[in-house]
């Protein structure tokens, strides 16, 4: 690890000050950011820490029915948070899904948002990535590339975001709350990361300082509490990152589907939101008949990277199972294996 | 730069002054103040052998600034037993043959009560093997761990029930 | 260091002899409490850090290390490398035994393969050198790598495995595969394994002029003071090796790497204390793997389904410098009775570390490939795969032609059956689903491992107080030799376990061999039960040539020892003490040494096999592909069981590796850069706690009396065979689906829905 000062700022204002400099990095946890300065991925000069910030670690339901989380707050502590689970349950269930209770217990929700691809090149010093390095190349372009993005890919770089926890946070519309030198602003999570283009190195539209405070759910977003579900397949039962996974939340009136929210994860760069998907299931009967095809437009535009084109279909059948379980019903209580195949409470898989 | 920190060491506090920001919550509890039970076995968070209790909750100490921790309260497998009376967890681990080589055990034994602390997943095996698949085993000795854990569980509970009965 | 303090177990569960006895570990208190010292816990005062940098390539060799910008990090002390660095006593490369493996101490710039040792930095702390290796920042001239199983010409090895025939032959199996009325021919592919155990590779060593002490994990006390002796040009009584807890082996801490020659040689660069530790990454390369193979198997059977041939051969890899070859078609010499048998074994030249032995070298690997393959015949016979095995359950050793010492593989087969429930099984595949809609299959395997015997010697005493001694330079990975040793002990010496000191763990006690080959238990048994029988007839001989002795004149054959007191036995009424007797000869103690050994005559009669059955069942989900094993039941004849407690821990242990082999272990090498691309435990996949399921061990009564003077079997790798086949078979029967490259992964099972 390369040597680097540390900053302990007392204010958001001081840190955002502090973080601007070239060579600053923000440490919160430190669950990504000192496993990539371990591999020499990452070598900032500057760390400046924000665990210490005032404030950052509230969960708060706001007049207007949102709710705002702080970038501070643990994962665990979101996820098991009574209230924050029976409302948005699959954020719920995919964070559970994600990593350990050790990391989860450390991770913040900041933190997660802004973790780095799994990509073995990236994590490699000794591989070309333009990702690490602009314009070195792309080693896992004719590499070992099972894992690697089938949506929104570029001859640049094939990686995909690892986070379960954003792609409910992405179909439920969420909103990242940003305290920059401009001071505050806020963006949607789905245009927070970028896809790579030519561009790879530019993940998300942050800028040199700019540091997440918060996230927001919009009040809409506690409309598909009774039918939300994360759904994530694994080379092994848990303790592993998403080969594909999928949220799928439903608003069910009169026996159709009022709305429907889908977003795909480990397929792409950014959390993958499935918006033609959820078109093709406004307004109509909840069969799998309707949920074959939006599956099928999910995956429209996806082409395979490498050695991956399985991950297309199983993409298909993911959106296809996680609907399913949607419109069943959100259990009662999270399943014991959150968003496994087998959950001991996911119910019959057939619809 | 040297950096004053204070932290809270199985009940002690313990000041001192750290020359060297780098230095993980593992290696300043290995390698400074010698307390070796707490173990390395990949350095990046992937393996669990690290696990500590810090402010209550477990962590990987391995991914953990030693320097952010600065005021943290810290419980490591050496401040678990009182005296020669082990935690229940920790009898439990050898009732129940919770290890072979040992070498994962005390991250084991951490998580097992940080676990119990969490209260997520009570006496139903599936919830516990979900919430112990952060400690690997390459002796494979799950089996055991999963009924050590469930034994534990089952003395505290009795002890606390009939503390409040 | 101090001596350690092993718990005794409760005293309700030790009765009659120890032997057999299901005590609990007696270094558990020491192992819950973090107490336990492995080698990288030892702190020697004025210690450096060493830290090693490794190849990024696989191929070429060093052009440049900044050595300077190294230096400049404040705390670096020095950087070892080829042109600076003590010089050994003999050439790293020179093959001095068949047990010795090249290693890279850095004798040149060249680069085998990637993760190579190319030089170590020495500093104040474990930051300043881990920073130091990295600002070395090597340059490379870089060579195309040799990579994967096809990569240049094959050759056929002179022997595989330790020293065994590269092929064998029985009957013809051309006409045996003709004449048959249905044939199989398949190919299995395992990939690359790393033993990852769970402590990583660790030295600590101090230089006392020419003394030399080194705390490391070792499975072989001996060789590697041997080993390190002829490196450094130093007598092995100047060498005192500490390894009182290996936290895990499996194999890769058998044989003296590179790595821990490297720490050496910086404590003796500086002349201060070093710990030098491996990180995980640099696990994958210098400490000994699991080579890859792959496996045809072409097996023919009548039309009532007895084998008419079995042709197994083994493609796999070695290094391009050393030669350690996978020896995994052996598998099929043992198991079925075909009347025609041929095994043979070929391989290619690839830029790796060397591989080397890991757990059940050769039987996991052949295992999973021959139980895949009789399954595969079973039901081209449409037979059930249990039926099918026991019509060809070998008598004698089909191989050899020799009977077996003994082998209750019949029980395993029946009592694991019906533990499991296999008579319900559908012959169909993916005819099973559970409540919940998922793919149930059934799977089985046949367990089988060799019972081997090495040598070992044990020095045994009995003191003035009546308290015995027994002293063995074992070692402890795990399997529970501080206590399964000691019982044996305590019986051999007559005496209550607590009334025995047990020595082991270090390089100044009798040689106990090494800790693989599943002998350790078995071998350093022998010894201490021989050291006692020889301390207990000296004892004796002190006592019946004595006239004041009630046991006078009852001699040597007359007298057994029980509970510290000798006894005749024509008559328990009359014994003595152990204390009596010395008090009154006015001796301190009296001593002997025994030794355990093969019995070549008994292993030119029989054959020798631990044997076992094991049944899987996987739940596969039918669109998702993804698949979770949900139970096992695994039954074992492994001779005498020494401790049941341990050894169900040892085979659950095993049944694990299997599953792995079958879903989920496998080091992904880049094809380009011959590379390992998932070297760490966040994607080398090794089971977590919810990938197992309840495990159900059962060991079957099994006496043997030929195998050894305890009729111990050994039970440290056994579990992996059969098992891995199983998961697989099981995964064919649930899914319908036969894969035959190993882990199974998801893709492979989203052909259909």
């Amino acid at each position: 690890m390369k040597q680097f000062d540390y900053v302990r700022p007392a204010t958001v204002a001081e840190a955002v000050a502090a973080a601007a400099q070239p060579g600053a990095v923000y440490l919160a946890a430190g669950t990504n950011l000192l496993d990539l300065m371990k591999g020499g991925v990452s070598r900032p000069d500057r760390l400046v820490d924000v665990t210490h910030l005032d404030g950052l670690d509230r969960i708060e339901t706001l007049a207007d029915g949102s709710l705002r989380i702080g970038a501070l707050v643990s994962n665990a502590d979101l996820a098991h948070d009574a209230n924050f689970a029976k409302s948005y349950p699959a954020v719920a269930e995919a964070l559970l899904s994600g990593a350990s209770a050790q990391l989860r217990n450390a991770a913040t929700v900041g933190g997660n948002l802004l973790q780095r691809t799994r990509c073995a090149y990236f994590y490699d010093p000794a591989s070309r990535c333009n990702k690490r390095e602009a314009g070195s190349g792309c080693d896992a372009k004719d590499g070992e590339n099972r894992g690697h993005a089938v949506l929104g890919w570029s001859e640049s770089c094939i990686a995909t975001h690892p986070s379960d926890f954003c792609v409910p946070l992405v179909a439920l519309d969420a909103i990242v709350e940003i305290e920059g030198k401009g001071g505050r602003r806020e963006i949607a999570l789905d245009e927070l990361h970028r896809l790579p283009g030519d561009s790879p190195d530019r993940e998300s539209a942050l800028k040199a300082g700019d540091l997440i405070v918060a996230v927001r759910l919009p009040p809409a977003a506690r409309g598909f509490a009774t039918h939300a579900r994360y759904l994530k397949v694994r080379d092994r039962t848990s303790y592993a990152f998403a080969v594909v996974s999928a949220a799928a939340a439903l608003r069910i009136e009169n026996g159709k589907v009022a709305e429907a929210r889908i977003a795909l994860g480990g397929v792409a760069a950014k959390p993958w939101r499935a918006r033609a998907a959820e078109d093709v299931l406004r307004g109509v009967a909840p069969t799998a008949d309707a949920f074959q095809e939006a599956a099928w437009r999910a995956l429209t535009d996806a082409k395979p990277s490498g050695d991956n084109a399985f991950k297309i279909e199983l993409a298909r059948r993911i959106v296809v199972r996680a609907l399913t379980l949607a419109a069943a019903g959100t259990p009662a209580r999270l399943p014991a294996l959150p968003a496994s195949p087998f959950a001991s409470t996911s119910g019959a898989i057939h619809a | 730069m040297n950096h004053s920190i204070s932290l809270t060491v199985n009940g002690a506090r313990r000041d001192f002054v750290l020359d060297d920001p780098r230095v993980t919550l593992l290696d300043l509890l290995r390698e400074r103040l010698h307390l070796t039970g707490t173990k390395k076995g990949c350095d990046r968070g992937q393996c669990g052998a690290c696990t500590i209790l810090v402010d209550g909750k477990r962590i990987n100490s391995c991914l953990a600034l030693a320097i952010s921790h600065d005021g943290a309260d810290i419980l490591t497998i050496e401040g678990v037993a009182r005296g020669d009376q082990l935690h229940p967890v920790q009898a439990a681990f050898i009732a129940h043959d919770g290890f072979q080589c040992g070498f994962c055990t005390p991250g084991q034994i951490m998580s097992a009560i940080g676990m119990m602390q969490e209260a997520q997943a009570g006496n139903d095996p599936e919830r516990i093997r979900e919430c112990m698949s952060g400690n690997l085993c390459r002796c494979g000795a799950y089996a055991g761990i999963v009924d050590a854990v469930l034994d534990a569980q089952g003395q505290m509970d009795e002890t606390s029930q009939r503390h409040s009965a | 260091m101090p001596e350690l303090n092993l718990t005794g177990a409760p005293a309700h569960i030790r009765h009659g002899s120890n032997i057999g006895q299901p005590l609990t570990r007696r270094d558990g208190v020491l192992k819950v409490t973090g107490q336990a010292t492995y080698a990288a816990d030892n702190h020697p005062p004025g210690m450096l850090f060493a830290v090693i940098a490794v190849s990024s390539i696989a191929h070429g060799r060093v052009v440049s290390l900044d050595v300077a910008a190294a230096k400049r990090h404040p705390g670096v002390v020095d950087v070892m490398t080829p042109d600076h660095k003590p010089q050994l006593a003999i050439d790293p490369e020179i093959k001095t035994n068949p047990f010795v493996f090249r290693m890279e101490a850095l004798q040149s710039n060249e680069v085998r393969y990637a993760n190579q040792p190319i030089a170590v930095v020495i500093a104040d702390t474990l930051e300043a050198a881990t920073e130091g290796a990295v600002l070395l920042a090597p340059r490379y001239e870089t060579l195309p790598p040799l990579v994967g199983l096809d990569a240049g010409a094959s050759f056929v090895p002179p022997v595989v495995g330790v020293g065994n025939p590269t092929e064998n032959h029985l009957g013809d199996v051309e006409a045996g595969l003709a004449s048959a009325d249905k044939q199989i021919d398949a190919t299995y592919e395992t990939p690359p394994q790393y033993h990852n155990a769970m402590e990583p590779h660790a030295i600590v060593v101090q230089w006392d002029g020419d003394r030399l002490s080194v705390d490391m994990p070792t499975q072989g006390l001996v060789l590697s003071l041997a080993r390190i002796a002829e490196l450094f040009g130093i007598a092995h009584d100047k060498i005192h090796i500490r390894s009182p807890f290996l936290g895990g082996g499996f194999g890769s801490k058998g044989l003296m790497g590179g790595p821990p020659v490297l720490g050496i040689m910086a404590a003796k660069l500086v002349g201060r204390p070093i710990k030098l530790v491996l990180r995980r990454e640099q696990m994958y390369g210098p400490v000994g793997h699991r080579a890859p193979t792959r496996q045809r198997l072409r097996i023919g059977a009548d039309g009532e389904g007895r084998l008419t041939a079995l042709d197994h051969h083994a493609r796999t890899v070695s290094s391009t410098f050393d030669d350690f070859y996978e020896p995994a078609a052996d598998a099929s010499h043992t198991l079925y009775a075909a009347p025609a048998i041929r095994t043979s074994h070929d391989a290619v030249r690839v830029n790796t570390g060397t591989p080397l032995f890991m757990r059940a070298p050769g039987e996991a690997t052949g295992s999973i490939a021959l139980e895949s393959a009789i399954d595969e015949m079973a039901w081209a016979c449409g037979m059930d795969p249990l039926a099918f095995r026991l019509k060809n359950y070998a008598e004698v050793e089909p191989i050899t032609g020799k009977p077996f010492s003994s082998k209750a593989l019949r029980a395993c087969y029946d009592q694991g059956a019906a533990r499991f429930g296999w008579a319900k099984r559908s012959l169909q595949p993916r005819q099973m689903r559970d409540d919940a809609g998922l793919l149930v299959g059934w799977g089985m395997g046949t367990a089988t491992f060799p019972a081997l015997m090495f040598q070992a010697e044990a020095r045994a005493a009995i003191r003035r107080d009546g308290s015995g001694v027994m002293e063995i330079g074992a070692h402890d990975m795990g399997q529970g030799a501080w206590t399964a040793l000691a019982q044996i002990a305590a019986d051999a010496v007559g005496l209550d376990i607590d009334r025995v000191t047990f020595k082991a763990g270090t390089s100044d006690l009798p040689d106990a061999g090494i800790a693989g080959g599943s002998a350790h238990t078995a071998t350093a048994g022998a010894a201490i039960h021989s050291a006692g029988a020889a301390v207990i007839a000296k004892l004796a001989d002190l006592a019946t040539g004595d006239e004041r002795s009630p046991l006078f004149g009852a001699g040597n054959a007359g007298v057994i020892a029980r509970d510290g007191r000798l006894i005749r036995r024509d008559d328990e009424s009359r014994g003595e003490s152990y204390a009596e007797i010395l008090a009154r000869a006015g001796v301190a103690e009296v001593e002997a040494r025994g030794t355990g050994a093969p019995n070549p005559a008994a292993m030119e009669e029989y054959a020798m096999h631990a044997h076992g059955a094991v049944f899987a069942e996987v739940k596969v989900d039918p669109e998702l592909g993804q698949i979770r094993v949900s139970r096992m039941v695994g039954a074992f004849a492994a001779g005498r069981i020494v401790n049941p407690h341990l050894v169900k821990s040892q085979l659950f242990g095993g049944m694990i590796w299997g599953m792995s082999f079958a879903l989920h272990e496998q080091a992904i090498t880049d094809r380009r850069s011959g590379r390992i691309m998932n070297a760490d435990l966040g994607e080398y996949h090794v089971p977590v706690n919810a990938d197992v399921p309840p495990l159900d061990v059962i060991t079957v009564e099994e006496h043997d009396p030929h195998v050894n003077a305890l009729g111990i079997k050994g039970v440290g790798e056994i579990g992996i065979t059969g098992s891995a086949g199983a998961v697989a078979n099981a995964v064919w029967h649930a899914t319908g689906v036969r894969v035959r490259r190993f882990p199974i992964r998801i893709e492979d099972l989203l052909t259909q829905s």
